[in-house]
């Protein structure tokens, strides 16, 4: 069979895996659903669980599709669309892409055409290096849990502030992120700062939801106050980078 | 028929092995089908460079990830996460965000409920959304990639993490306080610390805030009423 990167076979391949993986969400969405029923925890804020989680999920949502977009021009739309549907990420997998193409003398963004022997070398390189959490969390995770149960039993305040730390730790890590090309301003290249103000304009907008919730007591706000806080500083990001480049 | 004795949790377990270890085989068909209907082997040079950069870097990072994600997202949550993807960008801060709404405490049956049903509906959500957007890419394609909205998509994770950040750190600031200025520091005076690097710091991060938190609360400096995650009424 002749090769092509959008040959309908590969779709066809690409859709039994993405089908198979929303198998797997349903699965779970259901088993989940059964049991919140099952200790009768409060419908209404269950209901507010699936609508926030679906709002808050469409601007990510939409910037993967403008990521399978930008990979599509070097390795066809059928594999981005896998790759970002289901267990990649855009930084892993644009890494994992460029590396295998680097090993042919190739360069993604550059390369706009791949033989079959190429393109099956890109997708064997990004699914291996890719699977050690699909294939370690079952290993690891009820060890993990179970580690975690014995150190709550041991001292309960410890427990919760490792949780804490946790989160907070993952928090730090993309604050800094915010920051990386901050170091520019020093030398007058102000287009550091951008990412700076977003952050602090959806804080801001975020603090304002807070603060609008206590005063008019407008609960349904807490479902959205994520979502309205990240667009809106994803919008103030345009002419933030007008201003500063 | 044998009745199941097994409690939710355990049950989680036993499925998520079966489903995550089902769709590695999925996944490693994937390109082995190509072979097969394609009559074509891999570029072998090519696989084995690309590999000898990737693997080592990647495989460290899942596991450390698993070791950092499974005590915030849950069993079923993480049983999910790391088959559907996007994690850092989309799926934790989304249970995160969906345990703190509902009150929920990560490590309990009820925590790990409500972050398995906000990462399933993600999961879903997203992939309807990235289906939709492949079918209508050609029109899609002017406005999505049009250069006014660049700087919006650009900055979602500032956007998104701002907006997170001011509700965790109000909560738990005195934990806040040292991983914060640690990666200020880190990510301002190192180069090559960047959004392709971001995953890596993560666990970094969190081990300090660990060993942070550990001193603090063993000199009393981390009182009752200051965690991120309300109590269990």
């Amino acid at each position: 069979m002749e090769f092509r990167m959008d040959h309908p076979v590969i779709y066809a391949l690409v859709a039994i895996t993405i089908v198979a993986v929303l198998g797997q969400s349903i699965f779970f969405l259901w088993r989940a659903l059964s049991k919140a029923k099952e200790l009768k925890m409060d419908k209404a804020k269950i209901r507010a669980t699936i609508l926030s989680s679906l709002v808050f999920t469409i601007a990510p949502a939409v910037s993967i599709i403008i990521c399978v977009m930008t990979l599509s021009k070097s390795l066809g739309v059928a594999l981005p669309w896998l790759r970002l549907s289901v267990v990649g990420s855009l930084s892993y997998e644009t890494v994992a892409a460029n590396n295998a193409l680097s090993g042919m003398g190739l360069k993604l963004g550059e390369v706009t055409g791949l033989s079959a022997s190429q393109f099956v070398t890109v997708v064997f390189v990004m699914t291996i290096s890719i699977m050690a959490g699909v294939l370690l969390t079952p290993i690891a995770s009820k060890k993990i849990q179970g580690g975690l149960k014995k150190m709550e039993t041991r001292d309960k305040r410890w427990s919760a502030i490792f949780s804490d730390a946790l989160f907070m730790g993952m928090i730090a890590a993309f604050l800094g992120f915010v920051f990386c090309d901050f170091s520019g301003v020093f030398v007058g290249e102000l287009s550091g700062l951008v990412p700076v103000l977003v952050m602090l304009s959806s804080a801001v907008l975020m603090a304002g939801c807070g603060a609008l919730m206590k005063l008019t007591g407008w609960k349904f706000l807490n479902d959205y106050a994520l979502p309205i806080s990240m667009v809106g500083g994803m919008l103030l990001a345009i002419p933030y980078t007008a201003w500063l480049g | 028929m044998k009745k199941n004795n097994l409690s939710y949790l355990e049950q989680v377990h036993r499925d998520g092995r079966i489903w995550n270890y089902s769709m590695a085989a999925l996944f490693f068909l994937f390109p082995v089908l190509l072979c097969i209907v394609f009559s074509v082997l891999p570029n072998w040079g090519g696989l084995l460079k690309g590999l000898i950069v990737t693997l080592p870097m990647y495989w460290a990072i899942g596991v450390i990830e698993v070791i950092t994600y499974v005590p915030m997202l849950g069993a079923g949550g993480s049983y999910l996460s790391f088959v559907t993807g996007n994690i850092s960008n989309l799926k934790l801060p989304c249970a995160l965000s969906a345990m703190e709404k509902y009150g929920a405490k990560a490590g309990t049956e009820e925590g790990d409920i409500i972050s398995t049903i906000s990462i399933a509906v993600s999961s879903i959500t997203t992939t309807l959304i990235v289906f939709l957007g492949v079918l209508l890419m050609i029109p899609l394609s002017p406005v999505l990639q049009n250069p006014v909205l660049d700087p919006a998509f650009a900055q979602m994770l500032p956007a998104l993490f701002g907006a997170l950040g001011v509700v965790f750190i109000s909560k738990s600031w005195k934990i806040a306080i040292a991983p914060i200025a640690l990666m200020l520091i880190l990510f301002i005076s190192i180069p090559a610390l960047n959004e392709g690097t971001v995953g890596i710091m993560v666990p970094v991060s969190a081990v300090f805030t660990l060993i942070v938190s550990r001193v603090m609360y063993k000199k009393g400096l981390l009182d009752e009423k200051k965690t991120v995650i309300p109590e269990e009424e």
